[in-house]
């Protein structure tokens, strides 16, 4: 087989592609008939991949749909930024667990699959929480415990177990990175919202003088805006279905 | 009375659900029903206060004399995950009813952060062994007592009229809310 049908067959993406005969058919030529498959198959391989990309967003979102990794969520976003760290940071553990379970899937046995997958969560979770020490010490202090517990944020384990565990490299960074950004989203939607209720100021910059209510900034409120924010995010997804 | 100390403010004061946000998954996931709530709360009972136990044991006397505290989070998780299935194995061969009340919840709590939570809070909080134990016990005492509360909260909501859109979920979350704003009333206690 030739470099280019391989290309073709649509292994080297990690997804299989299906090559319609039928509208090569029509070219004569086996050179020409290739370079069509590829384009025909890199096409329905981009579409894929923002599919898988775009499914975090909001169809499939870890908060506001799957209701996963709800801890750090209600606990981290005071305010809008740290929510945004947060997004951020397990958005790299989640790209990077991907990336590495994806490679070695066909070394581990299926028995000792989860403990495997644990220590390469836990490995660079471990490395996030050295750099943020060192370079972002405010943030580091701000989501204190929650930083180490991206170990057991269930969206990570989730991904990895039943995304990365069966699909080739490229889409389970691309899932990661769709995953990670939604959670990310979902963070910072929800601390914008509490830090505009509690403090009348978004991302730092104070917009309404004095006290906001204070509640939203505090425990109760984290349960309230993100119950309302469900309601909302399922009127959306009602509405561009 | 410190160990009392300890406990109500573990339980009442900074709840781990309610005020820390420990353990929501399975606060939301496994709280539509009393009884599956009473078999949760008893599971993670058994399991944070052994794991407290044995992750202060490791990090006093393995990790800081050899100055590898940095490894904490991957020794912890392991610790946890293989603990849980040992409890798991032990359990089915002393006491098959009680393996088979808590069961299908042992395999949830590796993932549930309240256990790895409250072992990395025991030891960031210089407790002894002792401390460390009855604050695991209280958290867990706090967690049962949100939980069970809780469920009899969303049993009776079954059967109550909600509007369309905040049905299961959302609503559970504004009645979390709720439920937090009376447990600030114990701030100040200790």
């Amino acid at each position: 087989m030739s470099n280019l049908s391989r290309m073709a067959s649509g292994t080297r993406f990690g997804i299989r592609c299906r090559v319609q005969p039928s509208s090569v058919k029509a070219l004569e030529g086996k050179r020409c008939r290739e370079i069509l498959q590829i384009k025909w198959c890199l096409q329905t391989n981009t579409m894929n991949q923002w599919k898988n990309f775009s499914k975090g967003l909001l169809k499939e979102n870890a908060v506001f749909a799957l209701f996963l990794g709800l801890c750090p969520t209600l606990g981290v976003t005071t305010s809008a930024i740290n929510g945004l760290g947060m997004g951020l940071a397990t958005t790299f553990v989640l790209v990077m667990s991907n990336l590495v379970v994806s490679l070695v899937k066909n070394f581990i046995p299926d028995k000792v699959r989860i403990p495997s997958f644990i220590v390469i969560i836990a490995t660079f979770v471990t490395i996030v929480e050295m750099v943020m020490k060192a370079y972002v010490p405010v943030l580091f202090d701000a989501l204190g415990l929650f930083i180490p517990l991206i170990v057991v944020n269930c969206i990570v384990l989730g991904r990895a177990e039943a995304f990365a565990s069966k699909n080739g490299v490229w889409s389970s960074i691309v899932d990661g990175a769709g995953m990670g950004l939604g959670f990310g989203l979902a963070l910072t939607v929800l601390g914008s919202v509490r830090e505009i209720l509690g403090s009348g100021s978004i991302f730092g910059f104070k917009f309404i003088a004095g006290d906001g209510m204070l509640v939203f900034v505090l425990a109760p409120g984290a349960f309230i805006a993100l119950g309302y924010l469900i309601v909302l995010a399922n009127m959306l997804k009602e509405k561009t279905s | 009375m410190e160990y009392i100390l300890i406990i109500i403010a573990a339980v009442f004061v900074s709840n781990i659900v309610l005020n820390q946000f420990l353990g929501i998954c399975p606060f939301i996931g496994v709280s539509s029903k009393v009884s599956t709530a009473f078999g949760m709360t008893g599971a993670v009972t058994f399991v944070m206060v052994i794991a407290t136990l044995v992750t202060y044991i490791i990090f006093q006397y393995v990790l800081v004399p050899f100055q590898l505290e940095y490894m904490r989070t991957i020794t912890f998780i392991l610790v946890i995950a293989s603990l849980v299935q040992l409890v798991e194995i032990i359990l089915k061969k002393i006491s098959p009813p009680l393996y088979q009340a808590l069961g299908i919840f042992l395999p949830l709590i590796t993932t549930n952060c309240a256990v790895l939570g409250v072992a990395v809070l025991a030891v960031q909080k210089d407790f002894n062994m002792l401390e460390s134990v009855v604050f695991a016990a209280g958290n867990a005492l706090g967690f049962g007592l949100a939980l069970i509360t809780f469920s009899g909260i969303r049993e009776y909501l079954e059967l109550k009229s909600v509007p369309k859109r905040m049905k299961g979920v959302p609503i559970a979350f504004i009645v979390a809310g709720l439920m937090a704003l009376a447990f600030m009333g114990f701030a100040g206690m200790v």
